[in-house]
């Protein structure tokens, strides 16, 4: 094997290997700039994170739920306003809603905004927040009147 | 950390086909490092090139297949970025394994790594298609952590404990030895970081201040304080300064990161000072170890001396900007060029061009792991995402930065090219948490009753019109 295709072998290696790196780079900047924006966030009005910012509280859309209310369990009546959203479900003292429920945990479930849809997540909870009759393991999107349950306490998102 | 992530403007998309073209690359990097390996050692494309460059793209299809199904949204390149680094530590190990036959010191470290890679794709794979959500691991923070300083105490029990290399570090069972410290790593990220989720607005908001800097207040440096115990335990009695620092650095950075308090860089940086002093005083090896770093040349023919250092940093010397080739380097004079030094190695044949693409891949891999924590939506998985990625940050600044000679030596393995099966496996694991941490915190909140919400639209529509 000549000392020259060996160069040549080394060269095209070298040149593989920063192939490679330059195409992974280009698919991060591509990941980067390139992900689509949601109908809901192109629909107008500002980004979710203009949300928690100190400027003007965004004006609720018409027919969009205002607060959360307690329906059924320990703490009927309790209500929480989604103007201070996110609003965090539990027994702990800085819950937004707070609940005597033995089977709700101290950080329970979340109800935060993205665009103009609502959701809710589950904390890690020990017995878990279902929508309906599903355990949800991930970030859901509540409407008005759908029925979430913590412990044995069932909260609305009502008008 | 706000809870409702800034960039959670945009929805992400799932980039399997780029994922899919990165890894073809990758192999072309791992296969065409095996086919260079054969044409400089032995003049020709080695035999097996087909049955090794079949099993290799096996192994990557069905993790990428797997990943396809049961983690659709998953970062697309930290795959990648992992095939490629394992496929060419692999043909780095052949190249040394041929060299080692030739002195008649035979080894077959790139086979055994080999197998040690299926053990760890299948158990990537395991992992991905059992843990649908990283969540659930928030409710094993005190077991994970008990689990973590059992394995990190197991190699002190007699029978199954042992020595190599002056480092108490492996277990041996059944025929195989086994560093339980690897998987120590992951289980102490998932304690810290259930454990930081819920502590850590004690830990953020008491305390005083102090010349610009919030101290935190006496009684919260329990934790800390137990950390930085377990770091010099290792330190002390297992006699392995590289993991006692990736212990230490891992906690400090991921309270740094949950309390966002330059404070706790302040008290740990302190502790770490303390430590070293206190290490250098007391512990010869890590004198030895400092004054190597500071004159290597004077200690190359004392015993411990600086003799591997010092070759490796001839041997990358002397490959210079593009290497000298494989088969025309010396890394056999390098002792352990096969694991902590297998970076001089690859300095001496193929030159800071291909020690800095390794780099880079490294960087990407942890700069992912960061950008997983951004977007990821609950605090857990962003504290998991951080802590991983810190181990992949502080493992291979300490081992390239020694081998360079950048900082003193501590002995490390090079995640996914050094040879050991212990730190490979653990390593791909560490791959598949972090997928799914992706997975979860790119895949776009799903929506429940479209026709509910938009019933209830019209209907209030219809009272506006009236009124």
């Amino acid at each position: 094997m000549s000392e020259l295709t060996l160069f040549l072998v080394r060269v095209a290696f070298l040149a593989i290997l920063w192939i490679f790196v330059l195409s992974a780079i280009s698919v991060i900047r591509s990941d980067m700039f390139g992900a689509r924006v949601p109908e809901t966030a192109r629909g107008g009005g500002p980004a979710p994170t203009g949300r928690k910012g100190n400027g003007k509280p965004k004006k609720p859309r018409r027919g969009a739920p205002t607060h959360l209310l307690v329906v059924e369990g320990d703490n009927p009546g309790t209500r929480a306003e989604l103007a201070d959203a996110p609003l965090l479900i539990g027994r702990g003292s800085d819950a937004a809603i707070k609940l005597d429920d033995d089977y709700v945990s101290t950080r329970h479930a979340r109800v935060a905004a993205s665009g103009d849809e609502w959701f809710v997540e589950d904390l890690g909870s020990t017995n878990g927040t279902y929508v309906g009759p599903v355990r949800i393991t991930q970030p859901t999107t509540i409407g008005v009147g759908v029925q979430v349950r913590v412990g044995k306490t069932i909260l609305e998102l009502r008008k | 950390m706000s809870q409702t992530g800034t960039l959670m403007g945009f929805v992400h998309r799932r980039r399997r086909g780029a994922e899919l073209f990165l890894l073809v690359l990758a192999l072309a990097v791992g296969i065409g490092a095996y086919a260079a390996v054969g044409l400089g050692l032995e003049g020709q494309v080695p035999a097996d090139i087909v049955g090794y460059g079949g099993w290799l793209t096996a192994l990557i299809v069905a993790a990428h297949v797997t990943v396809r199904i049961v983690a659709p949204y998953a970062d697309p390149v930290l795959l990648p970025l992992v095939a490629a680094l394992n496929g060419f530590g692999l043909a780095i190990l052949r190249r040394l394994d041929i060299t080692y036959e030739a002195l008649d010191d035979p080894h077959t470290f790139a086979r055994q790594q080999l197998v040690w890679m299926t053990l760890g794709v299948v158990l990537f794979i395991v992992t991905l298609v059992l843990m649908r959500d990283h969540r659930v691991l928030q409710r094993f923070t005190y077991t994970a952590g008990l689990t973590g300083i059992v394995l990190l105490v197991l190699p002190f029990l007699p029978l199954i404990g042992r020595e190599i290399n002056g480092a108490r570090i492996w277990i041996n069972v059944a025929g195989f030895s086994f560093q339980p410290g690897e998987v120590a790593k992951v289980m102490l990220v998932i304690a810290f970081s259930g454990y930081l989720v819920l502590h850590r607005d004690a830990l953020a908001l008491a305390g005083r201040r102090v010349v610009f800097v919030d101290l935190p207040r006496g009684r919260d440096l329990g934790p800390i304080m137990a950390m930085f115990g377990i770091s010099m335990m290792i330190l002390v009695l297992q006699n392995d300064l590289g993991s006692s620092l990736l212990f230490f650095g891992l906690f400090l950075a991921m309270l740094y990161v949950a309390t966002e308090r330059p404070g706790w860089l302040v008290v740990g940086a302190a502790l770490f000072a303390a430590g070293a002093l206190a290490a250098y005083t007391f512990v010869g090896n890590v004198q030895n170890r400092f004054n190597f770093w500071l004159d290597p040349l004077d200690y190359y023919d004392d015993s411990p001396g600086s003799f591997q250092l010092v070759e490796a940093l001839f041997g990358q010397g002397w490959g210079g900007l593009i290497g000298r080739g494989f088969g025309d380097g010396f890394p056999e004079r390098v002792p352990f060029a096969y694991s902590d030094f297998i970076v001089s190695t690859i300095g001496e044949e193929l030159g800071l061009t291909a020690v800095m693409a390794i780099v880079l891949c490294y960087g990407l891999i942890v700069e992912r792991a960061l950008r997983i924590a951004l977007i990821s939506r609950d605090g857990f998985g962003k504290l998991m995402a951080v802590g991983l990625g810190a181990i992949f940050a502080l493992q291979v600044f300490v081992v390239i930065g020694g081998v360079t000679g950048l900082i003193p030596l501590t002995g490390l393995t090079t995640p996914f090219l050094s040879y050991g099966g212990s730190s490979l496996v653990a390593n791909w694991v560490v791959i598949a948490l972090l997928l799914r941490i992706s997975d979860q915190a790119r895949r776009p909140a799903p929506r429940l009753d479209p026709v509910d919400e938009s019933a209830a639209d019209s209907e209030h529509t219809q009272v506006v019109k009236l009124r």
